[in-house]
């Protein structure tokens, strides 16, 4: 479902070039659970931007679901991000304003969908990560494990063929992050297409796949048993 | 879960309005979580809207009260003045109406009635009782004036046509004049000296007040054919001449009569112009608000340039908000949110703030406008028109739009990975 063909993203700094990704060839098919992980500068964020079309690689292809997304405008990859993937960040990223039930249906604004099937995606949402008791909480009233929960849900709500989740449990305790890891799993166990970055190898133990980066090569890519 | 992707295939315009719905809820919920940022940043347009609804009122107002006054005036009463052009102003030549005007508008126009000849003369010695002397205007007229003026004698009576047949010397006092006099509340039958010559009081008019800050009582009234003798044959005085046509319908076509009759005794040639004008009732109101229509658009234009000032504030603000929600920006994107969603987000926070300040500026400048008209003696009550009601709002809304533009094109261009990474 996924394919990197010779992906390639080098940083103009000034006078000198970063190379962040180099000649990378990757493959994911669906219902996959994959840990890409690597030190930091690695380039496993340059990585995770362009499997989530936040950023175009300089060379390569890159095939999401069928589509070549290379070519896209930025309104095209807004698309393809707002029906195709779902982001998990490590900071939550919630709208701290609004409740729990707006912050999830936010993804749903921007298909045009009426207030009312937005509200009713994302009480659904919200109950398939145990928070339907409190759809109407705003996010600092939430325990960080909570908040990554609702930043599920949102990611959820769209229905996307992938998650993309970027240290999901870097700023939980250890108990919370196994919580979390959990809710991961279920999804899995449930046909989700799941890649998490990380450079938590506790995290990576709960994957299927271990992709590991180093200085923008992959240097690394097996199967293991994963953790329940 | 991630077998089947939905659809969600929607009806456009449904899609952008649900949108629009979500932006005006977004702002709202942002304004009310910067309560006074905001207040003071919709100052600025607060204060131009509020300057330009209260000089809109109190023009219109004044406009109002003074078409008033001309409203029993009837819609098939004629005015007949003399009109100097500015060419003839230029060589030195003053145009006026004489009395054999008004002999030949009475004796070849038909279907005219109660053609009253007025004129203002300036007679030596002025309007004086034993001591006291008033600077009141003299007024030449006949019975009808009163009608026309819709002014009626508070006691006595006015001028009658046996008064101006015989030119008898009589004379209806206006209130102030009467107060100049210090002539006593009911002074009939009084003596009085008009241009060095001895009148009878024979009526007092109701007071009417003040206008512009000046008296419209300090007149005396006497008869037409007794001012013409006052004023001797050398010195024929300009009149102005009021007449009712007959039939509404043929107010026009008397028009045209009279231009008609005029222009041949006057001997002007076909390529100069009237030296004289005939005006209806109707006109008289159309130029009196063309006039305020346009002194209204003049001073709204220049207190409006206010409004941009208020207009910059907003520029600003939206600035200083699209920085600090930068990553609010970014999630967006992230999340999917096209370029014209995170503009027109902005775009309506900037008419948000603009047309609430515009509403609320709508609502003081009214108010100041009452205060004003309170303030200065003898002002009409303001009025506020529904044109500047939504002239405001409006011009409210495009100046948030105007200066909306530059901050929304600024959070639309973030790039969603600089957005995401801004701290």
């Amino acid at each position: 479902m996924i394919e990197l063909r010779g992906i390639g993203k080098t940083y103009q700094m000034g006078s000198t070039e970063l190379v962040a990704l180099a000649d990378i060839n990757l493959q994911i098919a669906r219902n996959e659970y994959v840990a890409l992980v690597g030190p930091s500068g690695s380039g496993k964020s340059t990585m995770m931007n362009v499997l989530g079309c936040l950023d175009l690689p300089t060379t390569g292809t890159y095939t999401l679901d069928g589509e070549a997304v290379a070519g896209l405008s930025e309104d095209q990859l807004a698309r393809v991000r707002n029906r195709k993937i779902g982001f998990i960040f490590q900071s939550y990223y919630l709208m701290p304003r609004t409740t729990l039930a707006d912050n999830v249906a936010q993804p749903l604004i921007y298909r045009g969908l009426a207030p009312g099937v937005r509200r009713e995606r994302a009480n659904a949402a919200l109950a398939r990560v145990g928070l339907e008791a409190r759809t109407l909480h705003k996010p600092n009233e939430l325990s960080g494990g909570q908040r990554q929960r609702v930043a599920i849900a949102r990611a959820l709500v769209g229905r996307p063929d992938v998650l993309l989740a970027d240290e999901p449990t870097g700023n939980l305790d250890s108990k919370t992050a196994r919580e979390i890891m959990g809710v991961f799993g279920d999804l899995h166990a449930d046909g989700m297409t799941i890649i998490i970055v990380t450079h938590d190898a506790a995290v990576a133990g709960h994957c299927r796949r271990v992709v590991r980066l180093h200085d923008g090569h992959i240097v690394e890519d097996r199967e293991q048993a994963g953790l329940a | 879960m991630s077998d089947a992707a939905p659809i969600d295939e929607v009806n456009r315009l449904q899609a952008f309005f649900y949108a629009m719905q979500e932006c005006v809820r977004s702002a709202l919920g942002s304004i009310r979580s910067h309560r006074m940022r905001s207040f003071l940043t919709m100052l600025g347009v607060i204060i131009g809207v509020a300057s330009v609804i209260c000089i809109v009122s109190l023009l219109q107002g004044l406009t109002r009260s003074v078409m008033n006054e001309f409203q029993g005036f009837g819609g098939n009463a004629l005015q007949i003045h003399s009109d100097t052009s500015r060419e003839d102003w230029l060589i030195g030549k003053w145009n006026m109406l004489k009395p054999a005007d008004l002999e030949l508008v009475k004796h070849r126009i038909a279907g005219i009635s109660n053609v009253t000849p007025t004129s203002g003369l300036n007679l030596p010695g002025g309007v004086r009782y034993g001591g006291n002397t008033s600077g009141a205007q003299v007024i030449a007229t006949t019975s009808w004036f009163q009608f026309a003026n819709q002014s009626y004698p508070r006691i006595g009576r006015f001028v009658t046509d046996s008064d101006n047949n015989s030119r008898r010397r009589v004379v209806v006092l206006g209130e102030k004049a009467r107060a100049d006099l210090k002539l006593p509340e009911d002074s009939i039958g009084t003596f009085i000296q008009v241009g060095g010559e001895w009148f009878k009081v024979v009526g007092i008019m109701e007071a009417r007040g003040e206008m512009f800050g000046q008296s419209m009582d300090n007149y005396v009234v006497i008869p037409f054919e007794t001012g013409r003798a006052l004023a001797g044959p050398e010195r024929e005085p300009d009149i102005t001449i009021l007449l009712t046509v007959d039939n509404l319908d043929a107010v026009n076509d008397v028009t045209s009569r009279i231009t008609a009759l005029l222009r041949r005794a006057h001997k002007i040639g076909p390529k100069d112009s009237d030296d004289f004008k005939v005006q209806t009732s109707q006109s008289l109101t159309e130029t009196i608000q063309r006039v305020s229509g346009t002194i209204t658009l003049v001073i709204s234009a220049v207190v409006g340039i206010s409004l941009l000032v208020g207009g910059v504030g907003i520029m600003n603000i939206m600035l200083v908000s699209v920085t600090e929600r930068t990553r609010e920006i970014g999630i967006a994107k992230a999340l999917g949110a096209p370029r014209s969603f995170i503009l027109m987000q902005f775009l309506i926070e900037a008419m948000v703030l603009a047309v609430i300040g515009g509403i609320i500026g709508i609502g003081f400048g009214w108010l100041l406008g009452v205060l004003a008209a309170k303030m200065i003696p003898h002002f009409p009550p303001p009025a506020v028109p529904w044109w500047a009601i939504v002239g405001a709002t409006g011009f409210s809304a495009l100046v948030g739009m105007l200066f909306g533009i530059l901050p929304a094109r600024r959070a639309a261009n973030l790039a969603p990975i600089d957005a995401l990474r801004h701290e």
